[in-house]
């Protein structure tokens, strides 16, 4: 099957990963256009919302009366408000909710990246096995397939009874973020493993290399870039994964339980939640550039190297 | 070449490394209690039983395990998750009848504190005047008081042309901008937000106890007990005393919140500090009133509510016959109330409620 596969797929990937090396982007530049789009977003969201406000909620567009009050302070709260929930605290006399928001995501980050590392080891380990057997990669990806198409509330709160059953409690959240990990991980590896060059290929053929020395000299190095492109979506995988865990596992001191209290009194103060979704994006930002730094550092140097 | 792989071998050892530190076994044996939902006053006196060193006095080292959705408690003790599980009489007996090994210990709260509101501007008073009206309820088994007052009333909740049931979510918001005529609420929770709540331009109080009608459910005799203690059937035919130790401990701390329910307001915001400290406050006396007095001694169920609630939810289906023998056992909870008796005022006859002053945004 590896070899029928990249029969059909001429060195595809090494073409990308030579010609293409990651663009040299300079920092002050991504910062600035990052800066401009959140201006942007900014004068969109307060525009909506003073142009709703104009129109006293209500818009006629050709007869039709549109009801604008998705734009008023309790459904989409002032920018302004919203960094303002930040510095107050969410209890009278606690901290500000920023820090708590902070220790949350700390906790959340620790679920997730435990969830991201046994994921990734998995969706690893299961390309290579489909990469080396057509029989099994056969047999099993469509259960692979099937296990993502399962929603992972589904079966969230079952892990959690599993895991406390065999005493493991604690490992129920990062089971959870694992199962979203573990699918771009199987399915980017094993396009990287079976992509490799023909010609390289039949270099190692020629030289009599084991499997064991074609899957460790080529078949991961190719993989690489993929296995990055994997983890970057894994990476945000695993927060969700993170946050949706907590909720069934009863967790108080993560994104989920802020999450979940602020929408529960959510009329009584919008802006925490909004907050708190700023703050789990945070966390998905911070970790995916992480990966994608990461990747910039393994991947060119493997670059520089073939040239 | 294998140079060229050390990033890759490092990351797996570093993923390694993470993923087996923390298998640390927990060994320490405990009494495990599953609340029906996250931490907060609904609770109290469990968290006043761990803080004040009640369970550590009865030689039990008890866990609380915090509830949310999805969390059913029935479900987590029945599979061996928790010796103790809290929930509502609805989703209790039908798990029963589902096969869950469970039985009803003890029933904390003696009266429901589920009400329907409506504006006192709309007048409508009773439930026979929703006729006609849009409706909310909450989903999942508790929307059955109200249906079954509704019926009472000559009213077909089924029936559209009757009245309007809205399926309501776990906010007030569709009742404060008046998109139904009538909101589902507990005492503790929903209809404290209500008052709570904060104008567009920052006006506050915008509403008080003054705009609102408040329809009892106990009154139409359609309520349904709520907070009970509920636990594992095998593990109570094992553990007898060990349960009984577990309710007079509890007992203890639901009896502590009575009387001091400031402190019991800040245990539960320590364990919990996304939570509102007025809201809590507030919750707290309401759940004080929905416990207080107990008039055969707190945690005995009131066998006619029993009853009452045995034949509203077999009429609505959600459970197909009476509970078989032995889903519920007053002789434990009896022990544990006799335990304590000479000590403590179990009954708290001469209890009156505080009035909790309203705050902006339940903060």
């Amino acid at each position: 099957m590896a070899e029928t596969l990249s029969d059909n797929n001429p060195s595809l990937a090494a073409v990308v990963r030579v010609d293409n090396p990651p663009p040299d982007r300079s920092t002050l530049k991504t910062v600035l256009t990052m800066l401009v789009l959140v201006i942007l977003i900014a004068l969109v969201w307060e525009g909506a919302k003073s142009f709703a406000r104009a129109q006293e909620y209500k818009l006629n567009l050709f007869g039709s009366e549109i009801d604008l009050s998705i734009f008023n302070n309790t459904k989409l709260p002032h920018l302004g408000d919203i960094a303002r929930a930040f510095g107050e605290p969410a209890q009278r006399n606690g901290p500000p909710l920023y820090q708590t928001l902070i220790n949350y995501s700390l906790f959340t980050f620790s679920e997730a990246l435990l969830g991201f590392g046994i994921g990734s080891i998995l969706g690893f380990l299961l390309a290579i096995i489909f990469a080396h057997s057509s029989l099994l990669q056969r047999g099993l990806l469509p259960y692979v397939v099937a296990s993502q198409t399962i929603p992972i509330l589904a079966i969230a709160p079952m892990v959690v009874i599993w895991m406390r059953n065999i005493g493991q409690s604690s490992l129920a959240v990062p089971v959870i973020a694992a199962y979203l990990t573990f699918f771009p991980v199987t399915i980017y590896t094993l396009r990287g493993l079976t992509s490799v060059p023909q010609t390289s290929l039949e270099l190692m053929h020629s030289y009599a290399a084991t499997r064991w020395q074609i899957l460790w000299k080529l078949r991961i190095p190719n993989a690489l870039p993929h296995i990055f492109t994997a983890f970057k979506i894994s990476a945000t995988a695993s927060v969700v994964g993170a946050v949706i865990g907590e909720l069934p596992s009863g967790i108080q001191n993560g994104l989920g339980i802020a999450l979940l209290n602020f929408t529960q009194f959510y009329n009584q103060s919008p802006p925490r939640l909004w907050a708190a979704i700023v703050a789990a994006a945070l966390l998905g930002i911070i970790f995916f550039v992480s990966m994608s730094l990461l990747e910039r550092l393994v991947v060119r140097w493997q670059v520089k190297e073939s040239d | 070449m294998l140079r060229k792989l050390t990033p890759v071998l490092l990351l797996v050892v570093v993923v390694l490394a993470l993923a087996v530190a923390p298998v640390a076994a927990q060994d320490a044996p405990t009494v495990r209690v599953q609340l029906k939902w996250v931490t907060q006053a609904q609770f109290a006196g469990f968290y006043a039983a761990l803080n004040e060193g009640y369970y550590e006095e009865a030689g039990l080292n008890v866990e609380i395990l915090p509830g949310g959705p999805d969390i059913g408690p029935q479900q987590v003790v029945a599979s061996g998750g928790a010796e103790f599980g809290i929930d509502w009489i609805g989703s209790f007996l039908a798990a029963r009848e589902g096969g869950a090994n469970v039985v009803h210990v003890a029933q904390i709260y003696q009266r429901s504190g589920m009400r329907e509101v409506t504006w006192a501007d709309s007048g409508l008073t009773t439930v026979a005047d929703l006729q006609g009206k849009v409706v909310g309820v909450w989903g999942f088994g508790n929307e059955i008081p109200l249906k079954a007052a509704l019926v009472k009333n000559g009213i077909d909740p089924d029936n559209a042309d009757d009245v309007t049931i809205f399926n309501q979510p776990f906010d007030m918001n569709a009742f404060l901008n008046r998109e139904v005529d009538a909101a589902a609420a507990m005492t503790y929770n929903e209809l404290a937000q209500v008052l709570e709540y904060v104008g567009e331009d920052g006006t506050f109080p915008v509403y008080t106890l003054e705009d609102l009608n408040v329809i009892d459910l106990n009154a139409e005799g359609t309520a349904l007990l709520e907070d009970l203690i509920f636990a594992n059937g095998d593990w109570l035919a094992e553990n007898e005393e060990a349960a009984t130790a577990f309710l007079a401990a509890s007992f203890k701390g639901w009896i502590f919140c009575r009387d001091n329910s400031q402190t019991c307001v800040d245990y539960v915001l320590e364990s919990g500090s996304t939570l509102g400290a007025g809201h809590q406050a507030w919750m707290m006396n309401e759940v004080n009133k929905l416990i207080w007095p107990s008039p055969a001694g707190i945690g005995i169920v009131d066998e006619a509510l029993w009853a009452q609630s045995v034949e509203i939810l077999t009429n609505y289906g959600i459970i197909k016959e009476a509970p078989t023998e032995g889903a519920y056992r007053v002789d434990l909870a009896q022990a544990a109330v006799d335990s304590i008796s000479a000590d403590v005022d179990v009954v708290g006859e001469d209890w009156e409620a505080i009035e909790v002053a309203i705050t902006a945004n339940g903060e």
